[in-house]
């Protein structure tokens, strides 16, 4: 195997904001750079359409862009530790089933942006919430969590297939699958400035305790003989957890593969400790939703669906990474 | 001075089966005590309950004369250190990531490990002679130098008391030596060992005290060469056994069996 000790992602600190500028830049409506900042920083003569536009419309979905990619691959990577599998994703306690369930409902009910996203939010919390009570009844191991999120999940799918099937072909229905597919058309301020205080705050949390995540991985038995409180500490990393990724989800509906491929191409490039690895995945989720949402924006004359995106690309970047990782046993073994 | 003790220890896992009954043993500084038994005889049950991970129904365990169910984990955890059984992590940590995981104990929640804790590293895979496999894969090394890793995690944790849970079981006869070697001399060095295992002949080899877990009870703990017979035996493992001496007074034990 490589040597990984020397490898670090410094490089993404630069990277996030040069593709968060470009961010500001792109769209149907190419700016120019200097305009940009003269928007951004109120400063000089700019036109009020163009402030608009950066002000209250790209800034906002590009901040989305940063929060939902950096929620999705942190919390992914830690629930990866955690459930100590690693084909956990971010949405395993059955958040995104919840979320589709809300979203669906206030569509039905056409409740309008902020109504929708915090039905979602609220629908994704609920979710969880019966996963947890199932683990505070049967104990947080993570098998009874994994069909905890199983069976919350399906009793969310099947409330959603009733909605959709009650839902009116023609203005509800489509509204319901368009947002199922994901994506960051709606941010608006209203919703990204609390995903924003949560994802700060949440991300605060992760990288305070990263450490620690690694004596997690070794499992219960181990990791309490080495002194780790384990409840506590799982209990918390579920919790804070969900919260990332739930306000994640209401945004920016569901946005599958994030949460599973970049924390694995963040281990591959720095190695499994969390110390190195949390850091790591934050930055290129940051990195890949903003260039997946930049591509959603331009590639075609209308916006393609952010799920649709990360399904194409995430399917084979973990083929690749499974190839490289079954290389790497055929050489060493 | 004793150093781990317990004091008529009693656990169950569920009412009315006993895993483990008045279960009373002591070890000294310096001491390696193997505990011998069958398959599901309380074994690792009792490693569990001595390191403060299982609360017993009933009676004490003690380290250096303190109750363990009055030190917080973190406490314990820096007298008392586990070592599993031959495990395989989920995630391709380097020898030295695995051997700091041991320094937990002594890092708040929300601290990351320092230099201090890396040169405790450094001094515990020296220890164990690993010092060359540091940043090698724990995964991708041998199965005797993980067992070797994971007493150095214990020293790291700055224990001088570990419990190891059928150390030898999936290793070759060389890895066996090596890894009972280690033992032996870091209890020359003041280290206290309780070791599980199913081979008496290890016992007779590397032990200062034996003693058998039958059912839940321990029985016949002393001398190795005293508290191993083929009565004792037959006891544990319900099948004959016969004790050999050599003439320089070496034992081993073979299991007798009859051919067809």
């Amino acid at each position: 195997m490589i040597d990984r000790r020397g490898r670090s992602a410094w490089m993404l600190l630069f990277v996030v904001p040069v593709l968060f500028l470009v961010a500001l830049l792109i769209g149907r409506f190419g700016l120019r750079i200097g305009d940009a900042f003269r928007a951004l920083f109120g400063v000089g003569e700019v036109d009020d359409v163009v402030r608009a536009l950066v002000l209250r419309v790209r800034l906002p979905r590009a901040l989305a862009a940063v929060c939902i990619g950096a929620n999705l691959a942190v919390v992914g990577a830690a629930f990866q530790g955690l459930f100590r599998n690693p084909l956990v994703d971010s949405r395993i306690l059955g958040v995104s089933s919840g979320a589709a369930f809300g979203a669906a409902l206030a569509l039905l009910l056409s409740a309008g942006t902020f109504g929708l996203q915090a039905s979602a939010f609220l629908f994704a919390l609920v979710a969880v919430g019966f996963v947890l009570l199932i683990g505070l009844r049967f104990g947080t191991a993570p098998l009874i969590l994994v069909v905890g999120g199983i069976l919350v999940s399906a009793f969310f799918n099947a409330l959603l297939g009733l909605v959709k099937y009650v839902a009116d072909p023609l203005s509800s229905l489509p509204a319901i699958t368009y947002w199922l597919l994901g994506g960051l058309s709606d941010a608006r301020w209203a919703t990204v400035l609390p995903l924003l205080g949560i994802t700060v705050a949440g991300l605060a949390f992760f990288l305070a305790i990263r450490w620690r995540l690694n004596v997690l991985t070794l499992g219960e038995n181990e990791a309490a003989s080495l002194g780790v409180r384990v409840s506590g500490l799982r209990t918390a990393v579920l919790c804070v957890g969900t919260l990332m990724i739930a306000s994640s989800v209401a945004v920016g509906g569901i946005i599958g593969w994030i949460g599973l491929v970049v924390p694995h191409l963040a281990r591959a490039w720095v190695g499994p400790d969390h110390g190195r690895l949390l850091p790591t995945a934050l930055g290129l989720g940051a990195v890949t939703l903003l260039i997946l949402d930049g591509v959603a924006r331009t590639a075609l004359p209308s916006e393609i669906p952010l799920g649709v995106l990360t399904g194409l690309f995430g399917a084979p970047a973990f083929l690749l990474l499974l190839l490289r990782f079954l290389r790497s046993r055929g050489e060493t073994r | 001075m004793t150093r781990l003790e317990a004091r008529d220890l009693s656990f169950a896992y569920q009412r009315g089966f006993p895993v483990l009954q008045d279960v009373t043993l002591s070890i000294d500084e310096g001491e390696v005590l193997f505990v011998l038994g069958a398959n599901g005889s309380g074994k690792t049950t009792l490693l569990d309950c001595l390191a403060g991970l299982r609360q017993p129904q009933s009676g004490d365990v003690l380290i250096d004369g303190e109750a363990i169910d009055r030190l917080s984990a973190a406490e314990r955890a820096k007298r008392i250190g586990l070592v599993p059984q031959m495990h395989e992590p989920v995630f391709e940590y380097t020898v030295g990531d695995v051997v700091l995981m041991g320094r937990a104990p002594h890092l708040g929640l929300f601290a990351r490990p320092g230099r201090a804790d890396r040169e405790a590293v450094e001094r515990a895979l020296e220890a164990v002679g690993l010092r060359d496999l540091r940043t090698r894969i724990y995964t991708e090394i041998s199965g005797g130098e993980r067992q070797l890793a994971l007493i150095a995690r214990g020293l790291a944790q700055g224990a001088a008391c570990l419990l190891m849970d059928e150390p030898a079981a999936h290793l070759d006869p060389r890895y066996q030596a090596e890894v009972f070697q280690a033992v032996s001399r870091l209890s020359a060095d003041g280290f206290s060992f309780v070791v599980t295992s199913h081979q008496p002949n290890s016992a007779l080899l590397y032990a200062d005290r034996a003693a058998f877990l039958v059912e839940g009870q321990l029985s016949d703990d002393g001398r190795p060469s005293e508290a191993i017979t083929s009565e004792s035996l037959e006891a544990a493992y319900g099948m004959e056994f016969e004790l050999v001496k050599d003439a320089s007074g070496s034992r081993a034990i073979l299991p007798l069996v009859r051919r067809n």
